[in-house]
């Protein structure tokens, strides 16, 4: 929609130019969705956009991803197929489409918004939250006059639509570690609609060849929980460290999921991730959930909803 | 270089937070909808440099240097035609360059296939479609997401987008779909699948709905909005306009002290004393978050919205009620208490209570004392938002002569014309009320909701007044399905028969009584009817409280009874061990039988036309059998541990045509060049009675369905119509249409024998001539003879809505769930009706598609949700959500083969009912599957997993700690 009260785009990337009544524009497509008085108390005056520092949308190197915050969803998307000599190397490149299926939105809406963008929304079931955390990435904050800090990403989204960031800061980039790329990972997602906005969202992640294991919880609560064991925890030891990291009242509580549901399919799929990386090695990432169902369940002259998206969809 | 579209530099700049979709629409590209205006809908889709974007949330700034295709580009962009005609042109002009540029492929097959009903929606599937690549189009469920589509089922769509692909990639359901009319006659006539005469202009994006008028057209257009209440209860002490009139653009406040007195009801009936009179343009007290308080008109929507935020209103906050039940105990305070029931038709204002029913068959009591099976259980259905992708919207206007001027989003636009003299004092002829195509409608729009608002500002201001609503405002502050909760109350002997029903009803119609009355008795007339049984006793009662107000909605009250009652009559066949279909033909109605509701005479022009209940019945029970075997040959019967498989079904009856008094008149004359022109009432939006009447007319003619071309919803056209809703569409306006058409066959072939001196007898109708004796005579040349010798070859017909016949709807589905998460997968959908003879079944079937896809909505997923403090926080799509290609299973769809002694033709209607049965065969699906009973709608997965694991039934759960 019209942002009616905005007067001024400028092109900048300088924290210090933020002022009240700004906004950083990355694709917009949050800002335009929600209109010019959802964004705090005053109604946004300028917008200050950030697709023309030109930054470099995904840098791969040997030490991992970085990503920037202006790099579009579908630029995301594409990333696998581009790297399909390193799949071997770096396993846990199968979340990143896996996590962006888990987008609501339309893949016309990923030509534009951002991985920045989906984080700074602080939205609990935003996919990339879910997907960077899950890879225990770290973004590069910036702040006025060159302060920068680095926080893990599974921090900055801090609840509801709130996030660690201060008036005018401003995400720049997030990196994935190598070491995290290359671990075995499990995905699984629940959703109340079929390809709907998740429910519950857990990534796990098998580390040092399973000296560690890191589990992810998004969706199902209001902000990102992270549980890491030192090697493989038993069934009964993961179920006392949810109870112990997930009060009740931290589980979400929308019309995407009752919060009784939500902390038992988050106990559920945990579990089943913990006995998926326990199993050993799978070739890439198994996922349940609506949109990657059992293919029994795909009937005869069935038009099936249920075609795992192909390189061709690209 | 500035924004190109469609090949040409717009030369424009656009506004620094301009979203490029208004932008588009401010060049004269109207093909760019608004559905939802924050990136959920899709109908806004166009592409960036080939790319597809939503428009409503791409920046404009950004488009600059960058070329735009729009609907109306596509083909010429496909073609590499470098320019088509932009905006700003004539509106003529513009609609034949769009429409010389010939078709893309993907609006040829939406053509080909009608991808379409409303087609509102149109522009932006197909703008996405055309970028599909093969691996995109065999994963619609994925990469249509973004196109939410209110009346199709979307299966239409998805033939047309697929139409290309080989046999393998993509194959037809089996057994789905097939269509057998009883009759078909010559093609364009009755029987035939005549395609949409409005397909071209929608697939091109030329076609002109609510708003879509070149700004030419409306000199010095000014833009309303709402300043809203944000209290549920409250007296409005004063209002301070002074800070909103100092925004520069800002023209008028409007406040109740500029509002008539006259109260009204922004429901729309034949009668307006059907309604209750408590509604009145602007009131000094507010009952409900998101009423009017006042209206701010201003040169721009953006100027009107802060104006509309500067507004500064004091209020009084009164104490507030949110539930039916508190609204009746004692003490609670009264919406409407100051009101005189006589004079409002309110039955009790001091309680809240609208109206009421008290009605008794037999003596149920007895009943129950000698029953064998008794179930009892209170149903509870939730409030429904229609979501026609076209919001509600209006212009008002004064014409040099003093008349004004109404141009509406309205199923009812002669309706609206008699509101609007009610309200402001106007006669008649001083007041026209015109619709564009309809972007839907769905029971929503038999409201007047923007209408009486947009004229009081055009009347004092003497400037063309716009409102449109924005996504937020129709699920916040437009009107919802009435919630009823339903203590009910059923029994049963062991030989099968059903002995008593009980029912105990209370319906929740929000601050307002729109449709409070006629949505309660009518929700406890075929519902119950359909039933045979002794005894029957209804206590039912429409309640105000202070929440967004319920209003008419497809199936107008009988969905959400037929949920409590098929509900009930599974449960009573599972008590009794008997297969719930034989139970139910058992107990239904045969032909002939009493159809007794809440009367123990049944309603008098009520009759069997035609009955083809039992026919339904068995068309659903033996496609759910061959559906069986087929998962069973597949060796898919079995789906693993936690999944559990069942069917469900039910069944619904509606009578043709809505009691009190339903009128059409209908003009059909010839046209110069031989073909025919009819003049109908009745509107357009999807319901497809435009093809409909053509085809009535041209059976009627000897002629062919495009050679009859129909104007309509325009209150100079006709007399009198008093609307689309009801399904009267066909039953109704048909009727009248197929009485005009049959008087012109009768003078046109006089005629002809008179000036070829032969026999009537021998004088032939044919597409475009009379056969006169062997001697072809053009209809042309026929029109000419006639003009010469002052004859008049045209015809009236009118019809009155009674006497009416029954039509029947049976759904079926197969069912997974899984028992660990609460996830439902619809195996199977199969619906058959008894529409009488099928006028068009192609669209017919798109119709019952619509209403199983918009039932499945109702039934799974949607919930507009009021907080404590009588807030809907479900306010945009992305939370309210409803079903998208990949919600929506393909449903087969059968037709009973019956002839109907009075609608047109042999037909019934068929528009409303299809949704009916649903939501009750998904319960009993799930509870055959489960045995768990599911009285709470909607089935969401984590109501149903809640509810298995109450029932002890979830594999290894989670125990919270004590």
């Amino acid at each position: 929609m019209d942002l009616t009260t905005v007067d001024t785009v400028i092109h900048t990337q300088d924290p210090a130019l933020f002022r009240p009544g700004d906004a950083w524009l990355a694709g917009g497509t949050v800002l335009f969705s929600y209109g010019s008085y959802a964004f705090g108390p005053a109604p946004l005056q300028r917008l200050l956009d950030l697709t023309g520092a030109g930054w470099t949308p995904i840098s791969v190197t040997d030490a991992g991803l970085e990503i920037a915050a202006t790099c579009t969803v579908a630029e995301l998307y594409a990333l696998p197929a581009l790297l399909a000599d390193r799949t071997q190397e770096w396993p846990a490149l199968s979340l990143i489409r896996a996590c962006c299926d888990s987008f609501v939105a339309s893949f016309k809406i990923w030509n534009v918004s951002t991985v920045g963008g989906n984080i700074c929304t602080g939205l609990p079931a935003g996919p990339m939250t879910s997907l960077l955390a899950g890879l225990g990435a770290q973004a590069l904050i910036l702040g006025p006059c060159g302060a920068r800090r680095t926080v893990p990403v599974a921090e900055v989204v801090i609840g509801d639509s709130r996030t660690c960031l201060a008036a005018g800061e401003l995400l720049r980039s997030v990196s994935v570690p190598a070491s995290a790329l290359m671990s075995r990972v499990a995905f699984r997602r629940l959703s109340l609609s079929n390809l709907g906005r998740s429910g519950v969202l857990v990534i796990g992640r098998s580390d040092d060849g399973g000296a560690a294991l890191v589990l992810t919880v998004t969706a199902a609560t209001k902000r990102p929980v992270q549980l890491r064991f030192a090697g493989h925890p038993t069934a009964g030891e993961l179920r006392s460290a949810l109870v112990e990291a997930i009060p009740a009242e931290l589980y979400h509580d929308d019309v995407h999921g009752h919060p009784d549901w939500r902390r038992d399919m988050t106990y559920r799929v945990s579990e089943e991730i913990r006995a998926e990386l326990e199993a050993g090695a799978t070739a890439g990432v198994t996922v349940s959930g609506d949109f990657w169902p059992p293919v029994a369940l795909q009937g005869p002259g069935d038009d099936t909803p249920w075609v795992l998206p192909t390189e061709k969809d690209a | 270089m500035g924004i190109v579209i469609n090949g040409r530099d717009s030369g424009v700049t656009p506004l620094p937070g301009q979203c490029l979709r208004t932008f588009l629409r401010d060049q004269g590209n109207l093909g760019v909808k608004k559905g939802c205006d924050g990136g959920d809908c899709g109908a806004c889709t166009v592409h960036v440099d080939g790319t597809p974007v939503h428009s409503c949330l791409y920046p404009a700034v950004r488009a600059e240097g960058r070329n735009i295709t729009t609907i109306e580009g596509l083909a010429a962009a496909a073609a590499s035609v470098p320019v088509v005609a932009p905006g700003f042109l004539a509106a003529s002009a513009d609609r034949d360059a769009v429409l010389d540029a010939g078709l893309h492929r993907v609006q040829q097959q939406f053509l080909d296939h009608q991808g379409f009903q409303c087609g509102f929606c149109t522009a932006g599937m197909v703008m996405t479609a055309a970028t599909f690549n093969d691996g995109q189009r065999a994963n619609l469920a994925r990469n249509l997401k973004g196109n939410l589509c209110r009346c199709t089922g979307y299966r239409a769509i998805g033939d047309a987008i697929r139409a290309h692909m080989p046999q393998g990639e993509y194959v037809d359901t089996e057994a789905g779909s097939e269509v057998q009319p009883a009759v078909v006659l010559d093609r364009g006539q009755v029987g035939d699948d005549v395609p949409a005469p409005a397909g071209r202009d929608i697939v091109t994006g030329v076609a002109r709905y609510s708003l879509d008028v070149p700004a030419g057209e409306y000199p010095g257009l000014l833009h309303l909005t709402l300043v809203r209440s944000p209290h549920a209860h409250a007296e409005i002490v004063a209002v301070d306009a002074t800070a909103a009139l100092q925004i520069p653009g800002v023209v008028a406040v409007f406040t109740h002290h500029d509002a008539p007195e006259q109260l009204f009801s922004t429901a729309q009936h034949e009668l307006f004393t059907d309604d209750p009179d408590d509604t009145r343009v602007l009131d000094n007290v507010v009952r409900f978050v998101g009423q009017r308080v006042a209206a701010v008109v201003a040169e721009t929507v953006g100027a009107a919205v802060q104006g509309a935020r500067a507004v500064r209103v004091e209020y009084r906050e009164l104490p507030a009620v949110f539930t039916p039940a508190a609204a009746v105990a004692p003490g609670a305070p009264a919406l409407h208490g100051t009101k005189d029931s006589l004079t409002a038709r309110i039955a009790h204002p001091e309680r809240n209570i609208v109206a009421e029913l008290h009605s008794a068959v037999g003596d149920v009591e007895a009943a129950f004392a000698d029953a064998d099976v008794v179930h009892e259980r209170t149903y509870q259905t939730q409030r429904v938002q229609h979501t026609a992708l076209e919001t509600h919207a209006a212009i008002a206007t004064v014409d040099g002569a003093g008349r004004l001027q109404v141009r509406t989003s309205s199923q009812v636009p002669f309706l609206v014309r008699r509101t609007l003299c009610r309200i402001f004092d106007l006669p008649q002829d001083q007041v026209r009320v015109v619709t564009g195509r309809v972007g839907g409608g769905f029971g929503g729009k038999q409201e007047v909701l923007t209408e009486d608002i947009v004229v009081l500002a055009a009347m004092k201001l003497g400037r063309p007044v716009q409102l449109e609503f924005t996504r937020t405002e129709q699920l916040t502050a437009s009107t919802v399905r009435h919630p009823f909760t339903i203590r009910l109350k059923a029994a049963a002997s062991s030989a099968g028969d059903l002995t008593g029903l009980l029912l105990d009803v209370q319906t929740d119609t929000g601050a307002y009584g729109n449709h409070a009355p006629g949505v309660m008795f009518h929700s406890c007339g075929e519902s119950l009817a359909v039933y045979k049984c002794a005894n029957k006793k209804v206590d039912a009662q429409a309640v105000y409280t202070n929440s967004i107000p319920s209003g008419a909605f497809r199936g107008y009250g009988l969905s959400q009874m037929i949920f409590a009652i098929e509900s009930a009559m599974d449960e009573l066949a599972a008590a009794l061990g008997m297969d719930p279909l034989e139970f139910r033909r058992r107990n239904m109605v045969r032909e002939g039988d009493d159809m007794v509701s809440t009367h123990a005479e049944p309603e008098p022009d009520v009759h069997y036309g035609s009955y083809g209940l039992d026919q339904c019945l068995d068309l659903v029970q033996d496609a759910l059998e061959r559906g069986g075997k087929r998962y069973r040959d597949a060796g898919l019967d079995d789906l693993g541990p936690p999944w559990v498989t069942g069917i469900g079904t039910a069944l619904s009856m509606i009578d043709t045509v809505p009691p009190r008094g339903h009128f059409a008149h209908v003009k059909v004359r010839l046209l110069p060049d031989g073909t025919f022109g009819a003049d109908v009432g009745t509107a357009e939006f999807g319901n497809g009675t435009t093809t409909v009447h053509a085809q009535l007319a041209a059976s009627a003619l000897g002629s062919t369905a495009d050679r009859v071309a129909v104007r309509q919803s325009d209150t100079e056209l006709v007399e009198h119509d008093t609307g689309a809703f009801g399904s009267a569409g066909t039953v109704v306006a048909g009727k009248a249409t197929l009485a005009a058409a049959q008087e012109l066959a009768v003078r046109i072939r006089a005629f002809a024998a008179g000036i070829r001196q032969v026999q009537v007898a021998g004088c032939l109708l044919t597409a475009d001539a009379v056969m006169c004796e062997g001697t072809r005579v053009p209809l042309a040349e026929l029109f000419a003879a006639a003009r010469t010798a002052g004859v008049d070859l045209s015809a009236e017909g009118r019809w009155g809505g009674t006497p009416r016949s029954v039509a029947f709807n049976v759904q079926g589905f197969r069912v997974a769930v899984n028992r660990a998460t609460g996830e439902l997968k619809i195996l199977q959908s199969v619906q058959a009706a008894d529409a009488g003879v099928v006028i068009n079944p192609r669209q017919c079937r798109g119709q019952i598609e619509g209403g199983i896809a918009q039932a499945i909505g109702a039934a799974l997923y949607e919930e507009v949700v009021v907080d404590d403090a009588g807030r809907v926080t479900t306010d945009i799509l992305r939370h309210y959500h409803i079903p998208t290609y990949a919600d929506v299973p393909r449903s087969e769809v059968y037709f009973a083969q019956t002839d109907d002694t009075m609608g047109p033709l042999g037909a019934k209607s068929m528009s409303e009912s299809p949704f009916n049965p649903v939501a009750p065969a998904l319960a009993n699906a799930i509870r055959n599957a489960t045995g768990v009973r599911f009285a709470q709608l909607p089935l969401s997965r984590d109501r149903i997993y809640l509810g298995l694991l109450d029932a002890g039934l979830v594999p290894e759960p989670y125990e919270a700690e004590a």
